[in-house]
């Protein structure tokens, strides 16, 4: 298959080796969970269940709230023991509503949602029920729920499934190893999807760095005519959705839209996995496969792992820290977010946990900006940080945005080859961070100046309403008296 | 052959007459125009727009006209706070002595359920109808629709309003400013 060239990019170190041949191996269940109502993008899930309920392995805990949200449900059976505030495993170390689940030990399962015999025999329609009722969301990282993305083919006119295994995150290998343990199981979620988004073929993208899993897949795909399984090329952020779907059609993603406007919709393998799961046995996503490593670890492994598990009891699982870790990073080094603490959850977003030692950090003081021009070079989404990142130290955002910065995939290349180690990714999320909130902001103003409006209409309506009585009742006083 | 006599007086005299009218629109505009400082729009658009009246005039829109005529300081919105104080004293290049002016940032109207006595004068002082109750019932506020003006939390006989900050949560949060750079 001809491949396209993709602008910019790095080549970093990848580090995949000390996990890449570590089979998935499962991890006893611990004896706490920790279900945070928010594991997606969207409104957070409302719990269905009460303190000192018991429930069943695979039970619903709480239901997704509105379009854009994702269910959770128990990963073994147990007590729900509290619904309270725990830290959420987000670099801002905020306590969010959690569901904690004490285990019972028995790990039953309760009733399932039936399994369906022939998916591609039912109605798009109910697969996407399915995925959305089964707590599905992107296992990549991005955690948008995949629901919402296989209804993309009701408004888009779709050509490619396009899978991505591309897993251009160093260090991170949980994506190999599900493509080369469970191909199979990989491209029957991926044919299940293609079915429900009504696309005619799929594609899927993998980083030639992984032979075993090139191989898998292509055999696992080989009885299927629509499916071609392609290696692209080595370069960071080949994982990001609209780079893949650059080197795989050639066509870029335009500013604000979406790959679906190019007729390609973008699932990540593990995710494909757990539709296949929710598909053809009823099991809603109750575990992942994590990548535990990084230089302070004793030992790197990839970890089949119930979700709300804490990341303390996973690292111990694991055989410990080596050393005191510089940092702990939930996800890749390049884009994951670093965790406050250990005692935090693996939720469904984590698809590593690094401990990284200080060499494997950068943490040099920031220099002068000595204008060399690199970032620029290396941008792959064509943008000019050394330009917009002067605007953002002196907080003129919207300058910043004129320039792109919305655009930004935060992918953090330019951070990572500037030589005077300037956080540039840094800059660009806190202006995108202070451009959304300036927006919520100005929302909310209208919506209050709406509300004062209604509220005066209300009065003058009211007074109104008034004065025309008092002159009715006027009217008939005065009609009573001239009458004898 | 056609005759074009009388699609040249028909091109000619809708022609005369769009110009006729197109001239007296034009006048009209200039000589009847109502007079809009553009820079009241502008202030205006900085302000809650609540109309709640703690800066001693009417509504936002009188404000923003006195703040544009220069007879009123910028410090006079209560809602607004710090934050909308230095957008205006920025938008009308003036200095503005924001000293006594704390950043609490924003703040919400909270409650307590237990001192409440349903006596409804925050609900009629809202300007915003954020608050719901019944008399000699337990009035509550609904968050999403309240914006802090404290005109409530005035009135309360029991003191059973608070202005609580608006907590940061995951939704909102956003990554803060790296260091500057050293300059060596």
């Amino acid at each position: 298959m001809k491949l396209f060239p993709v602008r910019g990019g790095i080549h970093p170190e990848y580090r995949k080796d000390r996990t890449s041949e570590c089979a998935v191996v499962a991890m006893p269940m611990p004896r706490i969970l920790y279900l945070p109502l928010q594991q997606h993008i969207g409104a957070p899930a409302e719990p269905v269940v009460q303190e000192g309920d018991l429930v069943k392995k695979g039970q619903l805990l709480a239901r997704g709230q509105g379009v854009v949200s994702a269910p959770t449900h128990a990963p073994t059976s147990g007590r729900i023991g509290a619904i309270d505030r725990v830290t959420a495993p987000h670099p801002s170390g905020l306590p969010q509503l959690t569901i904690v689940l004490e285990a019972d030990g028995r790990d039953e399962w309760g009733e399932l949602a039936a399994p369906i015999a022939d998916p591609f025999a039912a109605e798009p329609a109910d697969i996407k029920a399915r995925v959305a009722a089964s707590g599905i969301v992107g296992l990549g990282g991005a955690t948008f729920p995949s629901a919402v993305k296989l209804n993309l083919g009701t408004q888009h006119k779709l050509q490619i499934l396009l899978l991505n295994g591309a897993e251009c995150e160093p260090y991170l290998t949980c994506d190999d190893r599900v493509m080369r343990e469970y191909a199979g199981e990989v491209i029957d979620g991926a044919r299940i999807m293609a079915h429900a988004l009504g696309t005619p073929r799929i594609v899927v993208g993998i980083e030639s760095n992984k032979p075993q899993a090139l191989e898998a897949m292509t055999k696992a795909a080989s009885a299927f005519g629509n499916i071609a399984v392609v290696g692209v090329p080595v370069q960071y952020p080949m994982g990001s959705e609209r780079h893949l779907c650059q080197a795989i059609t050639g066509l870029e993603t335009p500013a604000r839209k979406l790959t679906a406007d190019l007729g390609v919709v973008v699932h990540n393998v593990a995710t494909a996995r757990a539709v296949h799961h929710a598909v053809r046995f009823g099991r809603p996503l109750i575990s992942r496969v994590v990548t535990v490593t990084g230089g302070a670890m004793a030992d790197g492994r990839n970890v089949e792992v119930a979700i709300g598990t804490m990341v303390s009891e996973l690292v111990a699982f694991c055989g410990g820290l080596r050393e005191a870790p510089r940092r702990i990073v939930s996800g890749g080094p390049m884009m994951g977010a670093p965790l406050p603490s250990l005692e935090v959850p693996v939720v469904k977003g984590t698809s590593g946990v690094l401990a990284l030692t200080a060499a494997e950090t950068n943490d040099a003081p920031a220099g002068p900006c000595i204008r060399c021009g690199s970032c620029v070079t290396i941008c792959p989404c064509g943008l000019s940080p050394v330009e917009m990142a002067p605007f953002i130290r002196k907080d003129n955002f919207e300058a910043a945005a004129g320039l792109g910065v919305m655009d930004c995939v935060s992918c953090g290349s330019c951070s990572y080859v500037c030589p005077s180690h300037i956080p540039l990714v840094h800059y660009f999320n806190y202006a995108k961070g202070s451009l959304n909130a300036a927006d919520r902001d100005r929302r909310q103003q209208e919506r209050i100046k709406t509300l004062a409006e209604a509220h005066n209409l209300r009065l003058e309506k009211a007074a109104e309403a008034k004065r025309q009585a008092a002159a009715a009742k006027k009217a008939q006083t005065e009609s009573q008296a001239t009458t004898p | 052959m056609f005759d074009l006599g009388p699609v040249y007086q028909s091109v000619g005299s809708l022609a005369a007459m769009g110009a006729a009218l197109g001239a007296m629109l034009g006048a009209a505009a200039k000589f009847l125009a109502v007079e809009e400082n553009p820079l009241e729009l502008e202030l205006a658009g900085l302000l809650p727009g609540s109309q709640c009246g703690q800066c001693g005039f009417v509504g936002c829109n009188q404000y923003a006209a006195a703040l544009a005529k220069n007879e009123a300081p910028v410090t006079a919105c209560a809602p607004g706070g710090k934050d909308v104080a230095e957008k205006l004293a920025k938008k009308l290049g003036v200095t503005a002595d924001l000293s006594d002016h704390e950043d609490k940032g924003p703040r919400r109207a909270v409650i307590d359920e237990d001192l409440c006595i349903g006596c409804l004068r925050c609900v009629q002082e809202c300007s915003t109808d954020a608050i719901v109750g019944a008399p000699k019932q337990m009035h509550t506020v609904l968050a999403d629709n309240c914006h802090g003006c404290a005109k409530c939390f005035k009135v309360c006989p029991t003191e059973a309003i608070a202005m609580c900050k608006v907590p940061v949560t995951l939704g909102t949060w956003h990554w803060h400013k790296p260091a500057p750079a050293l300059l060596h």
